[in-house]
């Protein structure tokens, strides 16, 4: 996408952005002991489109709301949310079974520069649950497969229990026009797979640093310690994009909660090429 | 002579070395030797003479901590490119881990007591060699940080 279509998809929301939309859980899958994924579809029966990489404000009725990445969508219309249950809101939504219904505002802010990327090597990087909001990022490019140079997918994990999409990834390291790779932090005797840290995979994989496109998603402390990697291997920031989580409640650049410097992540994020953002990533308490 | 060049190819072939002048390689090759390892084959025993230094060509190689009575616990593993042993440079030159391959390992040795004389002989030598080593062991020591802090842990 260029980067006036990309602004074009950052602006894509629905008619009145605080008013939450019901949706139904029409299937819950559990993925990991403490994340699970809901399988949407609008009550009202309206289409819903969304860009790589965008987020919905999720309500929990009584409980509050969360800010939720995206993490893919059925070929019939449903939309897919990947939680971890760490408070409140995600404990609720957690409890919540097939049937039940959400509320939905959405979807936010400006997604994975995959149109950018075009033509270029494409890294997708994730540690831990970032691996959600990077997978329509990565049905986008393998859909249209042909439009990119080398993809590799490289994802960290903190054991192989905490492994998320297991299956996708083997689907995805089955093909060959795709370099995917996997290490987790810690294992027991038994693992057969990698054990050391994202930055790790970095070194070792091949791809022309100046002519790729890295998107990055994981913990703030992951996703630093990666785009070093990344520089070191001779990246330029602007050609770097990370994810950033900040608290939301408005979604749409009115109440501040999510100030990131002098940027708000819910409109100018939650993704940013890191030259935007190197100097407030590195600074304590923003 | 032929064993010699055939070793040199050998470090040329491998990240550790491929940068380095051909003159130094052909020297060091004097310290190398070529192995080979099966699948659970140990290669370094924790609290052995650490003699030497090794390159992995191809394969996987655990480092693992032995723990009386239990499991090991398994630190990290390596792989084709890696570099592992830096214990031949500290005193009391023995092997802080078990390293033991998970797979069909290739990898060329490096001999401690061949490369101390010829680093004492040339100091230019020793310093390349250290200025090489540095960066790796810095970067292994941050992967160990970024473990530590647990970033994919649990916040509550
Ligand atoms: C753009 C965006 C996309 C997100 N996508 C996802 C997603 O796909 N899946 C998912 O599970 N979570 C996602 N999150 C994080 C999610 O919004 C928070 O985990 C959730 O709001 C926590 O709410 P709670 O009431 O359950 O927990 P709380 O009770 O509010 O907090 C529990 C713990 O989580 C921490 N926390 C709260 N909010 C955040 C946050 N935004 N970032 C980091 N730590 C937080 C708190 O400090 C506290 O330690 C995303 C956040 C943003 C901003
Ligand atoms: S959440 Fe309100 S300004 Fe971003």
């Amino acid at each position: 996408m260029t980067a006036t279509a990309e602004n074009r998809a950052a602006a894509v929301a629905p008619a009145d952005p605080m008013v939450p939309r019901p949706f139904r859980i029409v299937r819950r899958q559990r993925e990991l002991s403490d994340t699970f994924t809901m399988e949407l579809t609008a009550e009202d029966g309206q289409p819903f489109d969304f860009r790589p990489g965008q987020f919905n404000m999720l309500y929990a009725f009584g409980a509050g709301v969360s800010a939720i990445s995206i993490s893919g969508e059925k070929s019939s219309g449903r939309l897919l949310h990947t939680v971890r249950a760490v408070g409140t809101v995600t404990d609720r939504l957690q409890a919540l079974r097939k049937g039940d219904v959400v509320g939905l505002r959405g979807p936010f802010g400006r997604p994975w520069p995959v149109d950018r990327a075009r033509r270029r090597d494409v890294l997708i990087i994730a540690g831990g649950i970032g691996l959600a909001p990077l997978r329509p990022a990565i049905h986008h490019v393998l859909a249209n497969r042909g439009d990119y140079g080398r993809v590799l997918i490289l994802y960290g994990a903190r054991t192989p229990d905490d492994i998320l999409f297991p299956k996708d990834l083997k689907a995805w390291r089955s093909r060959f026009d795709v370099f995917v790779d996997v290490t987790v932090d810690r294992a027991a005797p038994g693992w057969a797979g990698k054990i050391g840290v994202v930055p790790d995979l970095i070194e070792r994989a091949a791809f022309s640093a100046e002519d790729a496109t890295a998107m990055v998603c994981g913990p703030e402390v992951m996703m630093l310690f990666t785009v070093r990697a990344l520089l070191r291997a001779g990246m330029a920031e602007e050609d770097v994009y990370v994810s950033m989580e900040r608290n939301m409640k408005c979604a749409v650049g009115f109440c501040g909660h999510c100030q990131f410097g002098g940027r708000f992540v819910c409109k100018d994020g939650p993704v940013f090429a890191y030259t935007d953002i190197a100097h407030h990533m590195t600074v304590r308490e923003l | 002579m032929v064993e010699i060049d055939g070793l040199s190819k050998l470090l040329k072939e491998h990240p550790f070395f491929a940068d380095w002048s051909d003159d130094y390689r052909d020297l060091l090759a004097g310290c190398a030797a070529n192995h080979r390892f099966d699948a659970n084959d140990y290669i370094a025993r924790e609290g052995q003479p650490a003699d030497k230094f090794f390159l992995v060509r191809h394969g996987t190689v655990v480092l693992e901590y032995p723990v009386p009575g239990r499991e090991p616990v398994l630190l990290e593993t390596l792989h084709e490119g890696g570099v592992f042993g830096w214990s031949w440079m500290i005193a009391p030159y023995r092997w802080a881990f078990d390293a033991r391959a998970t797979e069909l390992v290739r990898a060329v040795s490096m001999d401690a007591t061949c490369l101390r004389g010829k680093c004492d002989a040339d100091h230019t030598l020793g310093y390349e060699l250290f200025r090489q080593f540095i960066p790796i062991m810095a970067r292994r020591l941050e992967a160990t940080r970024l473990r530590l802090l647990d970033v994919y842990g649990s916040t509550r």
